[in-house]
């Protein structure tokens, strides 16, 4: 999933200040199971600012409500009066549900009230991790089921480095080594001969250095006809 | 011969080599290189100059080639993956061929975490070992990674480097056989304090029939001060470091004497090893005692070629 976190309660507080009407709208998917933007993180923040706004003596109003997927038009819809009638929108989903409504309504200010951060995966209560930076072409059938590009420091395709120590990564020791574990996966596997052939560079075409990615199903597309009639029973 | 150059030389004659390191200035100012390019001139068959290391900017390693060889002694430049994509490090590796440069060092390349540039983007599009495999495929077929073929390739002795001291220990032979694999002439090891672990690398290495493939260059690491020894010990990831070793430095009147000693011994255990090439000395701010380490191991006067 899509991991984020809230910017700090200053930062946002700076960011909106200007702005007298204030939606602040969360999300039911990622950034709530990552705590984040989830409907009590909603409540919290919008608590957290009335009470800041009364004591500076700012008359701000905000309100707070949650949408079940911000990164899909269908249910930003569902709130569109609410975003009209609002002088700023601080959206509390990650990225994606911010541009989502920014490019529905681009005549109105989204603001981005997450620090959205990574394809993550939620490791114990409280603690997430980086897994995949979405490089477009996935090989962890050879490493062990580990991706060494998301999970390395350096990207390597041929490590580990030597700076793998006890088994820790050398940016930060409290880390895995990516290179370390896949060693060990491996070993379990009794597939250690994947890691003793060298690995060709990457091709990063299909990864953000291909240029922004747009993915088509021409099988899913909707055809004009089918288009109009779904507009029409709006 | 497949660059000529003195270290190759040097490696192809059978005599036991010598290189030693020149950290770039962190200025515009070629005046450091000169001085220690006199300084060292005569004690070691090759210089490597590094790259940005530790992810501190410094002039830049190919720059300091070009000066060093007015001076008329050899560089081995290091090359790290994590400043230039794909298209700069064949530019800059032709760039570097094109100066007279002959050793290339392939580096994957310390994070920039630990430099002064936290806030880098870091680029990493290769590894060591795509690195060393690319470079290989355009000095010996001068073909580009992306298929063009250049008409002068570089003629360039490829080396690499290696850790026996990081983990898993149990794979770290392997590794070098991919860097020999991927084109790797010659390999400079960690500096070493920990000797039998490392024999028992050098163990692997002959038993992979390795050290008849690349030419191992041995690292040490002369040390000032007992404290020197235990942040190497305390803080540098993939550095081991015996309390033996801090405790002599410690116990020592002279600790500078005794880091000086210790380095020259080590080079005599190295030089009746198996399989070991050549030592690379890393004298890292003590460049001045280069030419005495190399003179009282016993290995001068370095040898010239016609």
């Amino acid at each position: 999933m899509i991991v984020a976190e809230r910017k700090p309660l200053e930062e946002i507080a700076d960011m909106i200040a200007p702005y007298k009407k204030v939606t602040v709208i969360g999300c039911r998917s990622c950034v709530a199971i990552c705590l984040a933007g989830g409907e009590k993180e909603v409540d919290m923040l919008v608590s957290a600012m009335n009470l800041k706004n009364r004591k500076d003596g700012r008359d701000q109003v905000l309100e707070g409500l949650v949408v079940e997927r911000q990164c899909e038009k269908e249910w930003v819809s569902e709130v569109e009066a609410k975003i009209l009638g609002s002088d700023l929108v601080l959206s509390m989903a990650c990225s994606l549900g911010a541009q989502t409504i920014g490019d529905m309504h681009p005549s109105k200010l989204v603001f981005p009230g997450l620090n959205t951060g990574m394809f993550g995966v939620p490791e114990e209560q409280g603690v997430w991790s980086e897994k995949c930076m979405g490089c477009g072409n996935c090989i962890i059938h050879t490493t062990g089921g580990i991706c060494p590009i998301a999970r390395c420091a350096k990207n390597m395709l041929n490590g580990p480095c030597g700076g793998s120590s006890d088994g820790k990564c050398e940016v930060n020791l409290d880390v895995d080594c990516a290179w370390y574990a896949i060693h060990e996966r491996l070993k379990l596997q009794g597939r250690l001969e994947l890691i003793e052939t060298v690995n060709e560079p990457k091709d990063w075409s299909t990864s953000h250095s291909g240029g922004r990615r747009i993915y088509e199903r021409e099988d899913a597309k909707l055809t004009p006809h089918q288009k109009r009639g779904k507009e029409g029973s709006r | 011969m497949k660059a000529g150059s003195n270290l190759e030389k040097v490696f192809e004659s059978g005599r036991f080599a010598v290189t030693a390191e020149i950290g770039p200035p962190q200025s515009a100012n070629p005046e450091p290189l000169v001085h220690h390019s006199r300084m060292m001139k005569g004690s070691a068959d090759a210089f490597n100059l590094t790259d940005n290391q530790t992810a501190v900017v410094r002039l830049s390693s190919i720059a300091a080639a070009a000066i060093i060889m007015r001076e008329g002694i050899e560089p081995v430049i290091q090359m790290t993956c994590r400043d230039r994509n794909r298209i700069a490090l064949q530019s800059d590796l032709l760039g570097a061929a094109a100066l007279g440069v002959k050793n290339v060092l392939c580096l994957t390349g310390d994070h920039q975490i630990f430099g002064n540039e936290k806030g880098a983007k870091s680029v990493f599009d290769f590894d060591s070992i795509s690195e060393l495999k690319v470079f290989d495929q355009l000095r010996r077929d001068g073909r580009q990674s992306g298929g063009n073929i250049v008409t002068d390739p570089p003629k360039v002795y490829l080396g690499c480097a290696e850790n026996p001291f990081a983990t898993p220990y149990e794979f770290r032979a392997m590794r070098l056989a991919k860097k020999v694999a991927a084109g790797a002439d010659f390999v400079q090891t960690q500096a070493i304090f920990d000797m039998d672990m490392f024999e028992r690398w050098m163990d692997e290495v002959r038993a992979r029939g390795l050290d008849k493939k690349v030419h191992i260059l041995a690292g040490v690491l002369p040390m000032k001060t007992a404290g020197a020894a235990r942040y190497m010990k305390n803080k540098v990831p993939g550095m081991i470091v015996p309390d033996h070793i801090i405790n002599r430095m410690k116990n020592a009147s002279d600790s500078k004497e005794e880091g000086i000693r210790l380095c020259v011994e080590q080079i005599e255990t190295l030089k009746a090893m198996k399989g070991v090439h050549g030592v690379h000395v890393m004298a890292v701010m003590w460049e001045e005692m280069v030419p005495r380490i190399v003179e009282e191991a016993g290995l001068l006067p370095r040898p010239t070629f016609a």
